[in-house]
């Protein structure tokens, strides 16, 4: 009997377990299984502290069109076993229509799962893997799950195949792969026996325009080296590693270094030294990281050297939360250094735009001879998703340099634009010093007030009149409405507008790339015939709110949405919040 | 280890060359010396004493233009010194940099540099004594000669410039400003 | 003090440059008497000796006295912040292996807050030449005991004392990895530009602790030149000789105490062995 299933938009798949249960790895597969069956897809994933044997969730919304964010709850939620997996029952929401198995020889599934609803399917998951050997539990778990969702076995054992790393076992796990589709085949008939078939995925055909499958972490990687960075120095911290590592072996073929320093104060002067030398240069970093790095952005601002900073956001204050995301370091990024020191900050506003935004930054550093702060976080940057594939927008480093014996070389000399010519070592005739200390135009240490006008509003100017054209926020609709958000909450919003607008509400929506300078002539004319406004962000401060209303004017005062982390925002929170903004206000 | 001493016998330069080449050396390290110190004088508001280091500076420029014309040079020959005809840390004509106070007076480069002169003096003195080639020993009682001069010189200057106090380096703020 | 150092080959003769070349008309600011004005002497002698252009050199500083020397050379200078002169240098030696790299500080700058760059400095080995004006004092904020100042030393910052033992910069080298210790005199010119010179030629991390005294803050720092005395050995390459040495050295001894064949950071700048876009085939699908 044909399963009679509900074609979903997307449906969504949690596989949990803990150390050596390999769910990340099944995880992945998956992912990749459902890019080549022509979807696209997210995959979050969450862990215990441990550095292994912990807790283990991986969490896939695999749909038809592209995906920024978890849906509200899962349809599936397949565990290997149940050690500690209740930690993640914020984070893996059940409802009575979705699945819950469990391996019974693995104990009961934990009662906060249980009280939600689900149906529950029983499987002996291990003992169907110990049946075959050489195979992994998680390639049961894998077959099971995709058959599930509507994948096809052989898309999913062609996915297994591209990963597997060891010849030798490769296909006892195809096999396993096999078995867990049979399974599910069985379950999948009981649950419609049982009042109703899983949502399944809309497998078409696969389009022709190209694709991509990448974290946002490799896509920073990626856009660094596009936009023209050969010079990384690198300390690792989480949830930021993943890009020095990626860049680590990349760089180096194409001709450039990756340093590893002894800790964030010697990699932001690493680099700013690189920098100096005339190799645009890039760091990336945490909160914690950050923050040792003010001085030397100081430095950067003062002595114009450009640099590129990646802030990967994560749960604070402090150490916080570090694997785990939040909006949190916005406030510090836009004004957090000493002096009036202005600076670029810029927000990736996708997994994907992680790749054009970096690469903007890179270009705007060399250009503007400043350091750029680039506000990814954990969420994006630690996330993998299947992407159209991003179109390079061009943007590469283009420093204004200094020709050899420039008659009467001045390096901060004040220019119209306020960029000064930058000599690079090894130009005959224009050695200057960079200094931090305030200097005159031709770099000498002064304390004389003219110079300091002149050296700031120089500083300033260069960046508040740099044109910096429609790359500085995505702007959608023209409702008189306006909701205006920031990097990762920008998926999770758009969800909720499509939800609102189905529900006959249309909302506009204003996603900022560039934070800092602002743009007050772009945002007025983004905010044309705006009644209402709302500011959507995933922190406790409602920093982008109060840094807006510090720089912009509006046409009326806006409202904030604003919650911490750890938890993702969800389109279901967002439309209620949306909701009772527009109709309860 | 400090202490400028009189050459020793195997470093008497053997040619008129070597001895020329390195008495030049230090006339234009004395110049670019008392030139050292009129720039830390100027720069601590000192511009009379300033002054006459650069006073200084222009005598021993002069010397080493002597020496330019009598050895026919237009420029100073490359010349790298294997084994100084003098030892210490400083050529004879030199004070030492840590010779100076921002407050000093007239009198003290004088002072100074009449130290300098007898001390460049005495050292030509015994190179020539010492010195086995004639020509080399001529040169050394030249300079010997152009020392004695620049002797009596500084000290018809400090006939003109009045001692100073007792208290001339009393500075009534010290360096550390308890605001 | 003039004898070249029992090592290798004399520095050839200058050609091209002489130090005149290599000093910029700024007056420096240091006091009348300070140790620092021979060292800026010493250091463009010895440029001109090692006969690299000032536009190929670069001098990286920190804060304090000693760091103002860049811009009083005519070299490119980068005056950074407190304390990350060399990791500024690293990362620029790094990407540009061409410029010849000069880092220059004091005690304060280089042994307290610099401390754990030093480390790794010595650690790293890449070619570079660090020169450390010590005088045991912070200067610049006007007398406060530094790493080496004397543990009796009294100040208003640590009245009494530190009662601290007092760092040793040069076995701290040894051990991290340097590739060349010496010590120099600021009294002497001539002998310090020689060691300068000698350190700039020689590869990897080269460490000279240049004692110089603070004529403001220190005036019986000028008992130094009757105090200093040549190292009464021969410079050695064997660390663990050199070692034993240095852990009974009274900290006067002038000249190369330490001259060693450890392998230098290598110079990474590399042809591309490939595009970009060849980088973007592990995303496609």
């Amino acid at each position: 009997m044909q399963a009679e299933v509900a074609q979903a938009a997307s449906v969504s798949i949690a596989l949990a377990g803990s150390g050596g249960s390999g769910v990340m790895t099944a995880g992945t597969v998956l992912l990749a299984a459902a890019a080549k069956a022509g979807a696209y897809g997210l995959m979050v994933r969450t862990s215990g502290p441990q550095i292994r044997g912990g807790e283990a969730a991986a969490m896939l919304r695999l749909g038809s069109h592209p995906m920024a964010s978890l849906d509200d709850g899962f349809d599936l939620l397949l565990a290997i076993d149940w050690q500690n997996v209740n930690r993640f029952a914020d984070e893996i929401v059940l409802g009575p229509r979705s699945v819950l198995i469990g391996d019974p020889d693995e104990g009961d599934a934990p009662e906060v799962f249980k009280a939600s609803g689900a149906r529950y399917a029983p499987l002996s998951m291990k003992k169907m893997a110990k049946e075959i050997p050489g195979s992994w539990v998680n390639m049961i778990a894998l077959g099971l799950a995709g058959t599930l969702a509507g994948l096809p076995l052989a898309v999913l054992q062609e996915a297994v195949r591209d990963a597997w790393k060891k010849p030798a076992t490769l296909d006892a796990n195809l096999q396993a792969v096999a078995k867990g589709a049979v399974a599910a085949q069985q379950i999948a008939q009981q649950l419609v026996q049982e009042g109703g078939a899983m949502a399944q995925l809309q497998v078409g055909e696969r389009g022709s325009a190209p694709r991509w499958m990448m974290s946002g972490n490799e896509a920073t990687g990626l856009g660094a080296l596009r936009g023209g960075v050969r010079f990384v120095a690198a300390y690792p911290i989480t949830p930021a590693t993943e890009v020095l590592e990626w860049l680590a072996p990349r760089i180096a073929r194409l001709g450039g270094t990756l340093l590893q320093a002894e800790d964030e104060l010697a990699s932001i002067n690493m680099i700013i030294g690189a920098s100096y030398g005339g190799v645009p240069a890039l760091t990336a970093t945490a909160g914690p990281g950050l923050s040792l790095m003010t001085e030397a952005l100081g430095l950067a601002v003062a002595s114009e050297v450009p640099v590129v900073v990646i802030d990967v956001m994560r749960g604070g204050p402090s150490t916080g939360i570090p694997a785990k995301s939040e909006q949190s370091d916005l406030s510090y990024a836009v004004s957090g250094l000493h002096g009036d020191a202005p600076r670029l900050v810029v927000a990736p506003t996708s997994i994907a735009d992680c790749l054009g935004a970096t690469q903007w930054a890179v270009h705007l550093a060399e250009a503007l001879q400043a350091p750029v702060i680039v506000l990814s976080d954990q969420f994006m940057g630690q996330s993998r998703a299947i992407v159209d594939r991003p179109v390079d927008a061009g943007y590469t480093a283009q420093r204004l340099t200094a020709q050899a014996n420039t008659p009467d070389y001045k390096r901060y000399r004040n220019t119209p634009s306020g960029v000064s010519p930058m000599a690079i070592p090894g130009t005959e005739g224009v050695t200057y010093t960079a200094d931090g200390l305030e200097h005159s135009e031709a770099g000498i240490p002064s304390s004389q007030s003219r110079d300091h006008v002149l050296q700031l509003d120089k500083r300033q100017r260069k960046l508040t009149q740099h044109d910096y054209g429609s790359y500085w926020a995505d702007i959608e609709g023209d409702a008189p409405a306006v909701v205006i958000a920031f990097g990762s909450a920008s998926g999770p919003v758009r969800e909720a507008i499509a939800r609102a607008r189905a529900q006959g509400l249309e909302l506009r929506l204003i996603v900022l790339r560039l934070l800092a300078p602002a743009q007050p002539e772009q945002m007025a004319a983004a905010l044309q015939g705006a009644k209402h406004i709302i500011v959507v962000e995933q922190n406790h401060g409602a920093q982008l709110y109060r840094y807006l209303r510090a720089w912009y004017d509006f046409p009326v005062p806006p409202q904030s949405f604003h919650r911490p982390g750890p938890l993702p925002l969800r389109p279901a929170e967002l439309l209620t919040a949306l909701l009772a903004w527009r109709n309860g206000a | 280890m400090s202490a400028p001493t009189p050459p020793t016998a195997d470093a008497v330069p053997a040619t008129l060359y070597e001895l020329m080449a390195q008495a030049l050396q230090m006339e234009l390290e004395a110049v670019q010396r008392y030139n050292e110190f009129a720039d830390m004088m100027e720069t601590h508001n000192n511009p009379e004493v300033g002054q006459w280091f650069r006073k200084m500076a222009e005598v021993e420029g002069k010397h080493a233009s002597q020496i330019l014309d009598s050895m026919g040079w237009s420029e100073p020959p490359a010349y790298f010194v294997q084994a100084p005809m003098f030892d210490g840390f400083e050529a004879p004509e030199n004070a030492a940099l840590d010779q100076v106070h921002y407050l000093m007076k007239p009198w003290h480069v004088l002072q100074m540099a009449l130290a300098n002169e007898e001390r460049a003096e005495r050292f030509f003195d015994r190179l020539a004594g010492l010195a086995e080639v004639d020509a080399v020993r001529e040169a050394a009682l030249a300079l010997r000669d152009e020392e004695r001069e620049h002797v009596e010189l500084v000290k018809s200057w400090m006939l003109k410039v009045p001692q100073p106090d007792s208290n001339w380096d009393q500075d009534p703020d010290p360096p550390r400003y308890d605001g | 003090m003039n004898t070249p150092v029992n090592l290798e080959e004399v520095p050839a003769v200058p050609i091209g440059f002489t130090a005149a070349d290599f000093k910029s008309s700024y007056k420096p600011i240091w006091c009348p008497g300070c140790g620092d004005f021979t060292v800026l002497s010493s250091v463009t002698k010895a440029l001109a000796i090692v006969g690299i252009a000032p536009k190929d050199c670069a001098v990286v500083s920190g804060i304090g006295c000693s760091s103002r020397i860049p811009a009083y050379t005519t070299c490119y200078g980068f005056h950074g912040v407190h304390g990350r002169s060399l990791a500024a240098a690293t990362g620029l030696k790094v990407a540009r292996p061409d410029l010849q790299v000069l880092v220059a500080g004091g005690d304060g700058d280089g042994y307290s807050i610099g401390g754990n760059h030093f480390l790794h400095a010595c650690r790293r080995n890449v070619d570079m030449t660090y020169l450390v004006m010590d005088n045991h004092v912070y200067g610049m904020t006007k007398g406060q005991p530094s790493p080496t100042t004397e543990p009796d030393w009294d100040s208003k910052l640590s009245p009494g004392g530190t009662g601290l033992r007092v760092f040793n910069p040069s076995v701290v080298a040894l051990a991290s990895g340097a590739n060349f210790v010496a010590r120099a005199f600021a009294g002497d010119l001539h002998g310090t530009a020689d060691i300068i010179a000698r350190a700039m030629k020689h590869p990897g991390f080269s460490f000279v602790e240049i004692l110089s005294p603070c004529v403001t803050f220190r005036p019986e720092q000028r008992d130094w030149r009757k105090l200093v005395h040549p190292a009464e050995v021969l410079t050695t390459d064997d660390p663990a000789r050199a070692a034993r040495r240095l852990m009974k050295d009274d900290g006067l001894n002038i000249g190369v105490l330490y001259a060693g064949d450890r392998i230098p950071y290598p110079a990474s700048v590399r042809s591309p062995k490939c595009s970009v876009a060849d980088l973007e085939a592990e995303f496609a699908l």
